[in-house]
């Protein structure tokens, strides 16, 4: 896989509180932007991918966009964590020869929809393939959303290693100073101070105040994936140097509650090291890193998971400014999850794009190399 | 209390033994009859020996606080908040999701010794945990 196929073209919609569109209308927005970025028409497509929680259905798409004909066809579990788990997918159908072009793609409406923080007793006991089995466990107990679910592991690291809230607020003010300056942020032009997000109210006390959480979004993120031989035809590709998906015993996404030591993300770390084997690359040859923040405790333990820091140790990187511009390691510089949207992971993807092709709104100094990590799957991209 | 009747839960036929023991009262755990392996949560096969003969039994209902949180925000009216939320590691060894009653929320902590007790739901008792005396 080793950088045998690349991304070619990326497009989005606005990210917004309500779209006042379709899903589908969304999606298709986002693809005929990137078939244009990439210079591709729709009959170059031949694949798509997508979650399995999209619910865009596949046909509707296909019609009104026009594609002539489909080859390849898949959908990614775990939500959000298998976002970059698209990539995988879409590399290995233009490896194994069964499509051309495939484009991946994330619509959603999780603000003027369903939203994913609203408290609702669930009607079915498991969610869509999402890898949370947590609503039969956690429905008669209160526990009824992403944050509440992961607020177990996120007690156990602070007790495990000292970190605290502020520290996770240090992390915040960082990734809302970069959204600040990002025109397509939510929270363009609000930074906070870490006073701002201490007061910031709770919502899963210890470890997850207000600011600690991702914005439910309205919007849709779509990229072009094809072989790196026709991307040498396109005006701006960025190869994938590795894509890689890892999955533990006992693990779940979100509703993580049984692993042996919830304070570690095991299966991340195994991911990472799969991402860094395939690719032939080493930890200090990245130049910026996309860490899915759906909360800020999951961005602490991948962090160390990833191996740019020690258990532990994150709340030191973090307070040594190593997150910054200047930083060991930029990261979320589009503000994350946190502080520009939540497209369920695919905006960070576009970001690290954008670094690597020099037209990011916080544009780092000739990067390279680019990790994006969602936990559960994630890419190496290089240029 | 009528005001907040916790919502049933959501059975599902690997499930449905841990929610009817619940509902008599009991915390019962599966447990594998061939290797005799706990397992939680239950599931259609054994992981270890892949049997399919496969019991739920009952557990001693004391283990500790494994991690916990206070839950303020989103609220449902089923709920009174916060909801003290606790992951508990079992004498036996599984962990389960609960709820921590009768407690200060300014007074939890991971290590708690906890046993288990009752609350009812629209359907039926599921099981949740309070401090165990002369333990804490
Ligand atoms: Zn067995």
């Amino acid at each position: 896989m080793n950088g045998s196929t690349s991304i070619v073209g990326v497009g989005a919609t606005e990210f917004s509180k309500e779209a006042g569109r379709s899903e589908t209308r969304l999606a298709a927005e986002a693809i005929v932007a990137a078939l244009a970025d990439a210079g591709l028409t729709t009959a170059d497509v031949d694949g798509l991918v997508s979650f399995t929680v999209d619910p865009v259905e596949e046909t509707e798409l296909v019609r009104s966009l026009g594609i002539p004909a489909v080859r390849w066809s898949s959908r990614v579990p775990y939500g959000g964590g298998g976002s970059q788990g698209m990539f995988q997918h879409a590399a290995a159908a233009v490896l194994s020869g069964a499509a051309r072009a495939v484009v991946v793609y994330r619509a959603c409406r999780s603000r003027s929809g369903k939203r994913f923080g609203r408290a609702r007793v669930a009607p079915e006991p498991v969610s869509g393939h999402s890898g949370t089995t947590a609503m039969q466990w956690a429905t008669p107990f209160g526990v009824l959303t992403p944050a509440s679910w992961m607020s177990f592991e996120s007690t156990r690291y602070m007790h495990e290693t000292g970190t605290t809230s502020a520290d996770f607020g240090r992390a915040v003010v960082q990734f809302r100073d970069y959204a600040a300056t990002n025109p397509n942020a939510y929270f363009a032009g609000r930074p906070i101070t870490l006073d701002d997000h201490q007061n910031s109210r709770w919502i899963a006390e210890p470890a997850i105040r207000l600011f600690d959480c991702c914005q439910e979004t309205d919007g849709a993120v779509a990229m072009v994936v094809t072989s790196s031989d026709r991307a040498a035809d396109t005006p701006a590709p960025v190869q994938i140097a590795a894509a890689a998906s890892v999955g533990l015993f006992e693990e779940e996404v979100a509703s993580n509650h049984y692993r042996p030591d919830l304070s570690r993300f095991d299966g991340t770390a195994e991911m990472g090291d799969s991402l860094f084997r395939a690719a032939g690359l080493e930890r200090a040859d990245v130049d910026v890193a996309m860490i899915y923040d759906a909360f800020t405790p999951m961005f602490f333990l991948q962090l160390e998971a990833l191996g740019f820091c020690g258990y532990g140790e994150a709340k030191d990187f973090v307070a040594d400014g190593h997150l910054g511009p200047t930083g060991a390691l930029p990261c979320n510089t589009n503000g994350g999850l946190i502080g520009e949207a939540y497209i369920h992971g695919l905006n960070l993807t576009l970001e690290a794009v954008r670094q690597l092709r020099g037209s990011s709104p916080n544009q780092l100094d000739d990067p390279h190399v680019a990790l994006v990590s969602a936990g559960r799957t994630g890419v190496l991209l290089r240029r | 209390m009528t005001d907040h009747v916790r919502p049933a839960p959501l059975r599902t036929e690997e499930n449905d033994g841990f929610w009817t023991a619940a509902a008599e009262g009991r915390l019962a755990v599966q447990r594998c009859d061939a290797c005799g392996r706990w397992q939680h949560p239950p599931r259609a096969m054994c992981p270890d020996c892949h049997s399919v003969a496969l019991s739920f039994a009952d557990v001693a209902g004391t283990g500790v606080v494994y991690s916990w949180s206070l839950l303020h925000h989103p609220q449902h009216p089923s709920f009174e908040y916060p909801v003290v939320a606790v992951l508990v590691t079992l004498d036996e060894g599984p962990r389960v999701l609960s709820n921590l009653v009768g407690v200060d929320p300014a007074d939890v902590r991971i290590g708690l010794p906890v046993e288990v007790t009752s609350a009812p739901t629209a359907e039926g008792d599921v099981p949740v945990f309070a401090i165990r005396e002369g333990r804490a």
